[in-house]
């Protein structure tokens, strides 16, 4: 499939996408955009490429970002470091609750777009967007517990008061799995930024349109902009740029397939932490917190007693 | 365009500079955005930009102007001036440092055998409201620690007023008390209000025996605009087509990106011309920038992006 040029019309595959309806009503019909540090840019490169169903039919055409914008996005998202990390747990709470308020609302354009994508039935799609749905709730309600959990008070032989606790590693950069465009998105994403780090995200290159909403969605629930930046398009082409870029603190491979040993590489460059699930992942399946501990440094710290 | 009028001589009345200033041709405002405009979307790439960056670097001035100078930052920016980018030793040193008179001794000694020069700024800077005789006191002291270069600013009411009687006998003054040390004028554009003065600024500084003549002091927006650096360029241009001698022009405050920096490469071309294309004629006044041009240049040569973690926190 050839990629569109310059400012590429929407294409004219579906009987539903004909530039007039039975009315004779223009059809406005939507560009899907990149989202960028809140706002929602066309590709500075200004390719776009196309999206189809499951059965082949053509779907949309969506921004193919290039190096250029990947580089916006993580000035975007280290930009929004400082403030985002900073909010307190209970406030990264309700914002990722209200997510999941705003995507509730949305619940029949998620569904149809994953039934498209995924070529299943509406019930299954709905369940789907459900436990998306669900899944931000899972981690709103972690963001002012996590530390409980994870930190510690440790017994010392010496006078002091010693106790470690978790911190948000900095920007992260999140290849998506390209099998489950909206609940493996939002189960790489979420776990991500509950604990204050911000996110670069590469959306499924082939079902791209579920996570252009999820940004509509981020866009309108008080998230701020930057926290999350979403990139469509070629993943051969972004996430090398992504794994060796030095403002970059974290890599996430669970949708990188076969580039992730060579990303693996890339990212040694610069000591980041990388995520490579292996195997399968059920991603209905209770995520624990195991998505969330990769992305936070430890800090200890000891403090005289009896002074 | 000065052969349409006659120069003023130094001892020029307050009118004659008046009717000369004012018969200068009016800057037609609209035409000189849409230069600028269209100049900044010249693209420099790949091997031109490697060298624009390391003439972008060799021009910086590099500037600490704040109240909480100390002499530990200034020496912390002196050797950033010397050695840019400690992992690589290519990067070239920048031309000067400028920092507040008071700091000069302490940038002189740090600097001493580096050939990167001292700029001070002088004459009551930023806002240039102070008597005569604290002005020259100023400039005197600076020359006499070391600064070989001396960025004054002029007296902005004086000159709204009109009265550019004064403004040009500060400007000469001032001048006399650098002796050897480079004198560049500040005209503050951001306060002239419009085009029609930045260039009456700009001739007036250059009659008064400016080397350079720059945009801002950094404390006021906008500072360095593409229009006021072009209409600068223009002037510097037009004033060695008469006399051949060139002056310098120094854009300072707001350039940020090395996007900015090869965009004021640009204009210098186009406008002044390519003899403009050096440390001694033109400068960037900016602190945040060298950061910027360094990881540009890493990007250039290594191919991926380095982060500011990597670099000093200035």
């Amino acid at each position: 499939m050839a990629e569109s040029g310059k400012r590429a019309k929407g294409a004219r595959g579906s009987a539903a996408e004909r530039s007039e309806d039975a009315a004779g009503r223009l059809a406005v019909r939507k560009t899907y955009k990149l989202y960028l540090g809140g706002a929602f840019p066309r590709s500075e490169s200004g390719r776009s490429y196309p999206v189809t169903s499951a059965k082949g039919d053509h779907l949309a055409n969506a921004a193919a970002a290039s190096r250029k914008d990947a580089r916006d996005a993580v000035v975007a998202a280290r930009a929004a470091f400082g403030g985002w990390s900073s909010r307190t747990g209970y406030n990264r709470g309700q914002i990722l609750y209200r997510v999941a308020e705003m995507m509730e609302g949305r619940r029949a354009q998620f569904t149809a777009e994953i039934a498209a994508a995924d070529g299943i039935s509406r019930t299954r799609a709905e369940s789907m967007v459900s436990a998306a749905i669900d899944r931000w709730v899972y981690y709103a309600g972690w963001t002012d517990k996590f530390i409980q959990v994870i930190g510690a008070t440790n017994p010392v032989s010496g006078p002091y008061f010693n106790s470690s606790s978790p911190e948000p590693t900095g920007v992260v950069a999140v290849i998506a799995p390209p099998e489950a465009p909206l609940l493996g998105l939002v189960s790489v994403l979420a776990p991500v930024i509950a604990t204050g780090n911000t996110a670069v995200v590469v959306a499924s290159e082939r079902a791209p349109l579920p996570a252009v909403t999820l940004a509509e969605v981020l866009a309108t629930s008080d998230l701020p902009g930057g926290v999350v930046n979403i990139l469509t398009g070629r993943l051969h082409e972004l996430a090398p740029h992504l794994a060796a870029h030095a403002d970059v603190n974290a890599l996430d491979l669970t949708g990188a397939g076969e580039l992730a040993a060579g990303l693996e590489e890339d990212a040694a460059q610069t000591l980041k932490r990388v995520l490579r699930p292996s195997g399968d992942i059920d991603w209905a399946a209770d995520p624990g917190i195991s998505w969330m501990t990769p992305f936070l440094e430890v800090k200890t710290v000891w403090h005289p007693i009896g002074v | 365009m000065p052969d349409t009028a006659t120069p003023p001589g130094p001892a020029a009345s307050n009118a004659s500079l008046r009717a000369y200033l004012h018969g200068l041709p009016g800057v037609d405002e609209v035409g000189v955005r849409e230069r600028a405009a269209d100049l900044a979307t010249r693209s420099v790439k790949t091997a031109a930009k490697g060298r624009a960056i390391d003439l972008a670097i060799r021009m910086v001035d590099l500037t600490t102007l704040e109240g909480a100078d100390s002499p530990g930052k200034v020496r912390a920016m002196s050797a950033k001036a010397a050695h840019p980018d400690p992992a690589d030793p290519t990067a070239p040193p920048v031309a000067a440092v400028c920092v507040y008179s008071d700091m000069v001794a302490v940038a002189v000694e740090a600097l001493k055998g580096t050939g990167v020069r001292v700029a001070s700024v002088a004459t009551a800077f930023p806002s240039g409201r102070a008597p005569m005789e604290a002005k020259l006191a100023d400039t005197r002291r600076a020359v006499a620690d070391g600064a070989t270069e001396i960025d004054m600013v002029i007296d902005r009411g004086a000159f709204l007023a009109g009265d550019y009687r004064k403004v040009f006998e500060e400007i000469t003054a001032v001048k006399e008390a650098c002796a050897t040390a480079h004198l560049k004028v500040i005209l503050e554009t951001g306060e002239l209000a419009t085009c029609d003065n930045v260039r009456r600024a700009s001739w007036l500084a250059i009659h008064a025996g400016a080397d350079f003549i720059k945009t801002s002091t950094g404390k006021v927006a906008p500072a360095a605009t593409p229009q006021a650096t072009l209409i600068m360029l223009e002037a510097v241009r037009d004033h060695y087509a008469a006399t051949g001698r060139r002056v310098g022009v120094k854009p300072a405050g707001g350039i940020r990106t090395t996007k900015d920096a090869i965009r004021k490469l640009v204009l210098v071309n186009e406008v002044a011309g390519p003899a403009w294309l050096d440390p001694d004629l033109f400068r960037l006044g900016a602190s945040s920038l060298l950061n910027d041009l360094l990881m540009q240049r890493t990007k250039l040569a290594t191919g991926s992006y380095p982060g500011p973690d990597y670099y000093t926190l200035d």
